[in-house]
């Protein structure tokens, strides 16, 4: 189990807006079409991915079994504890007291923590001390240049 | 009908929320000047570990099994803020009682479906926030107190977490015939050993007791314990103190305002009212929670609650400290655009003045300043006293003075800062 999470911090439900202009097209490479000159409304990212408040936590990813899912070292997830955990969901779980990002798998009536690298084997559920504690719904990755936070 | 939301050791709780390896070892917090024990975990509990128990005075043995940990208020602040936007999910009337009990009204509500319904906020509390919580459902807030605690404690109610008791099922009769009046809410030993001469002993006999009676030999508000018991709405939660180690100022606007000054003004007198019930139970706080919100039966109003906890770098019962922390706190709060209806502050992590220790990074006050400070607010609480209420009111500390230096070597505020971010054992 070597993709790990701390905690960040919370999702602060009452956040002041962030408004970010809407272009009307799509981003593309190339020179800006004159088109995008209008403003169609704002955007608020936080209340785009933040749609329980209350329950939505962010953490912050270590290690590498997930990185076939697109989640690297130090990347920050949004957690949603109001969502079930399903079969397919990335979820964050605690097994035997240590908090782990796995997919969660079901193969007949048994529940099995699967990692998204090769290197790394799946984990029967059976026989641990486990409970769900939220489905990640987003992953936020900086790129090279992302200003530190 | 309504219902009393009371999170089971709440502190311990949002600990282990965020640090599972806690679950099922016996876990304190400690009160971060003292080294009291402030929460304690059923585990530690069935230790015999009481309340307030000095770290020091704990038996090796138990020491070795127990993890104790600094109290962390930002944290629980925000916990306790999350388990109130729930509850908010589930009525609009929620009224906060303490940092970790709420009642929540469920009038209109169909009586036949309280019990799942009751279940249904337990389960979704715990899902979203981790936090575990029983519900005491009942007509009144007296009876709603009473059936919390069978919820919590009695093996008939323990695991569904959910009690509910009607004014006159037998179920009621025989848990009250059982209760001592000792134990009844709002009724304090005195009063309990004076209702025993009387012959009372238990909450049942209080209810049978003539209400007008009761009210000329006691009070109103013990009167209106006797209507409760019997299952008559008579008390507003401003008639009933907080509970131990925590004080409660708050009251209601006279109308909406979205005037900033007067939530500020507000704040600065509940502020100064808690100092005075502070000094006057001759305590010290160190974490001064300030809260504030809309009316939330004005749908056609924008709804707004929040609340902010201030972690003072020393204990202190001084009422210029507590405003500056009110303050602040607003600051955090305040939010345009709503038309406002209730703020308090609430002072939380109390101990007693005389035994309080310099904890390792808190400022110390020289002793005249100290003396100073101490002689200052007895004359305003004596002046406040003799010539009534507000007579001497306090101003504002400058900007810049030692009470704002002080408050940037605080504790990191781990779970609502992004630049004091906690790491999670793993």
């Amino acid at each position: 189990m070597s993709l790990s999470v701390s905690l960040l911090g919370r999702a602060d439900p009452t956040a002041i807006p962030c408004p970010l202009p809407l272009f009307s097209s799509a981003v593309r490479a190339g020179f800006p079409s004159p088109a995008d000159d209008h403003l169609d409304t704002d955007l608020d990212l936080h209340r785009h991915v933040v749609k329980h408040p209350a329950a939505t936590y962010f953490v912050r990813a270590e290690g590498d079994s997930m990185i076939g899912d697109g989640i690297h070292h130090g990347d920050l997830l949004v957690v949603d504890r109001s969502l079930e955990a399903l079969p397919g969901r990335i979820i964050v779980i605690a097994v035997d007291g240590e908090l782990t990002v796995k997919c969660l798998e079901r193969v007949g009536q048994r529940a099995y923590l699967r990692a998204s690298n090769p290197a790394y084997k799946p984990i029967p559920l059976e026989g641990r001390e486990s409970h769900v504690w939220g489905v990640v719904t987003h992953v936020l990755h900086s790129l090279p240049g992302a200003p530190l936070p | 009908m309504m219902a009393l939301v009371d999170c089971n050791n709440f502190y311990v709780s949002c600990e282990r929320v965020f640090n599972p390896a806690l679950e099922g070892r016996p876990v304190g917090v400690l009160s971060n000047n003292d080294g009291c024990i402030v929460a304690r975990s059923n585990e530690l509990k069935a230790l015999g570990v009481e309340m307030g128990t000095a770290m020091h005075l704990l038996p090796p043995p138990i020491r070795r099994q127990t993890v104790l940990l600094s109290s962390n208020y930002a944290l629980y602040g925000d916990m306790s803020r999350r388990v109130t936007e729930v509850l908010a999910t589930f009525s609009p009337h929620v009224e906060v009682y303490s940092i970790d009990e709420s009642f929540v009204g469920f009038h209109g509500f169909d009586p036949a479906m309280l019990e799942t319904r009751g279940k249904r906020l337990r389960d979704t509390v715990r899902q979203w926030t981790g936090i575990p919580v029983s519900v005491g459902v009942a007509p009144t807030r007296v009876l709603a107190k009473i059936a919390n605690h069978m919820a919590k404690k009695h093996p008939a109610y323990q695991a569904a977490g959910v009690c509910r008791l009607d004014a006159d099922s037998p179920t009621t009769r025989e848990l009250l015939k059982q209760l001592p009046a000792t134990e009844l809410w709002g009724v304090a030993r005195r009063t309990a050993e004076r209702l025993n001469v009387m012959g009372i002993n238990t909450a049942w006999q209080l209810r049978q007791a003539d209400p007008k009676q009761i009210r000329q030999r006691f009070s109103v508000v013990q009167e209106r314990i006797v209507w409760e018991l019997r299952g008559q709405p008579s008390i507003q939660l401003d008639d009933m103190s907080a509970p131990k180690q925590q004080i409660m100022v708050s009251r209601s606007f006279g109308r909406l305002t979205g005037n900033p000054h007067d939530l500020r003004e507000a704040l600065r007198h509940h502020a100064a009212r808690a100092g005075e019930k502070l000094r006057k139970q001759a305590s010290v706080t160190s974490a001064v929670m300030v809260f504030v919100r809309t009316n939330p039966f004005r749908t056609d109003l924008p709804q707004y609650r929040n609340r902010v906890i201030v972690s003072l770098d020393r204990p202190t019962d001084d009422s210029r400290e507590l405003i500056a922390a009110a303050v602040e706190g607003l600051r955090h709060l305040w939010r345009k655009g709503y038309r406002y209806q209730k703020a308090g502050v609430m002072l939380l992590d109390l101990s007693p003045k005389a035994n309080r220790q310099l904890t390792l990074n808190e400022t110390p006050q020289t002793a005249a300043e100290a003396k100073r400070s101490e002689r200052l607010m007895a004359m305003v609480d004596k002046l406040n006293r003799e010539l009534g209420k507000g007579t001497v009111q306090l101003g504002l500390p400058r900007q810049g003075n030692a009470w704002a230096l002080r408050s940037e070597r605080r504790t990191p505020r781990y779970t609502t800062q992004w630049s004091e971010l906690v790491s999670v054992k793993l």
